[in-house]
């Protein structure tokens, strides 16, 4: 059995590539169907990062960005997050709610809040459906939460996990067009140890 | 000037007065400040996991609770401070994502703290102060000349413990 996640980067890249790219591409798919607008994706970029880089790259560890995460059980075990910027997060709030005000001062009022939420649950939900689509495997995804702060504290939750095996972190960064604006989302899949051995025996290459 | 010295997570330093040291966006991890009044010397731990002993992968010692705070007393006594009066300030093991369920996930935070406190008390260094817990991330910036640990969370006033 294989643990370090080094060794899973290195010799799966191309099958976590082909993970990333469907279950992107899904999201995508499940976005664009409510934002009744086309919705392009880049090809997914697979990452090995230090705990330090993963803050980086979405503007430091103090910046503020929203986390939505999610328990995985079944045959898969372990978390799914779904990280984007304020703006993004914006971005997609108004377009949801068709420029609809609903009066509040707060930046993200409560209405604001369960959009965010739904829009989450629908990502999230779209992308795990298409990893137990290509394993053929059972993954039940738990009610996600959602998270508005700091990078490095929202990102410490994944890190933490990835910290049980070694001193990196599996990023897998998606980036969405919506007409002619980025809006970058970052998938972080966690499976436990245990599972990247299911993943990939379900794929035949264990 | 005074440098700000910075500590990245899983990552250890220590610092003289006038200068000060930080560690950005803690959440469940915990941040560990180990103090020489007398001489001024400061030491900072961005801890993520709490045991060293549960981990086969363990060779990056400010990783842990037990053997970052080992390590920091280590090199506080290289760089001259009296590790016998050392005294502690503590802060982070947030709960980030409110899910219920007893789970590894939903503890981390609690189990960092729990064993910050533990591996102090073992080594008989008082915890002078603490903000820890609750759902929400923590800069924080303590001052060796001040004594003072400088708290900031998003959407909260400054604190100082």
């Amino acid at each position: 059995m294989s643990s370090d996640i080094k060794d899973i980067y290195s010799r799966n890249l191309d099958i976590l590539s082909e993970i990333g790219n469907i279950g992107a591409g899904n999201a995508t798919t499940a976005l664009a169907q409510i934002i009744g607008n086309k919705v392009n994706m880049d090809v997914p970029q697979v990452r090995l990062l230090g705990f330090n880089e993963l803050t980086e790259i979405v503007g430091g560890a103090e910046n503020i960005v929203i986390g939505i995460m999610c328990r995985i059980e079944g045959d898969l075990t372990g978390m799914m997050m779904f990280m984007l910027e304020k703006s993004a997060a914006n971005h997609l709030i108004d377009i949801v709610m068709m420029g609809f005000d609903d009066g509040s001062e707060e930046e993200f009022s409560e209405m604001k809040l369960s959009a965010l939420h739904e829009l989450g649950n629908i990502i999230v939900g779209a992308y795990l459906n298409a990893l137990a689509g290509l394993t053929g495997l059972k993954v039940i995804e738990s009610i996600p939460h959602l998270s508005i702060d700091m990078a490095g504290a929202i990102l410490s939750v994944p890190a933490i996990e990835f910290g049980k095996m070694g001193d990196e972190a599996l990023l897998i960064e998606s980036r969405f067009f919506e007409e002619d604006r980025a809006v970058s989302g970052y998938f972080i899949l966690i499976p436990d140890v245990a599972s990247y051995d299911t993943i990939l025996k379900s794929l035949h290459i264990g | 000037m005074a440098d700000v010295i910075r500590v990245g997570m899983a990552d250890l330093n220590i610092c003289k007065a006038p200068d000060s040291i930080t560690t950005l966006g803690l959440g469940s991890c915990v941040g560990i400040v180990l103090y020489d009044k007398r001489n001024k010397i400061a030491g900072l731990a961005h801890i993520m996991l709490p045991d060293s002993t549960q981990i086969r992968n363990n060779s990056n010692l400010a990783k842990f609770a037990d053997t970052g705070i080992d390590q920091l007393i280590h090199e506080l006594k290289t760089a001259g401070a009296d590790i016998k009066s050392l005294t502690a300030k503590i802060a982070g093991g947030a709960q980030m994502f409110s899910f219920s369920g007893s789970s590894d996930l939903t503890k981390v935070g609690d189990r960092n703290v729990e064993a910050t406190v533990q591996k102090l008390e073992t080594l008989r260094i008082p915890i002078l102060a603490s903000d820890t817990g609750k759902n929400y991330g923590r800069t924080i910036v303590f001052s060796p000349e001040t004594g003072l640990l400088q708290i900031k969370a998003v959407g909260k006033e400054i604190s100082y413990i």
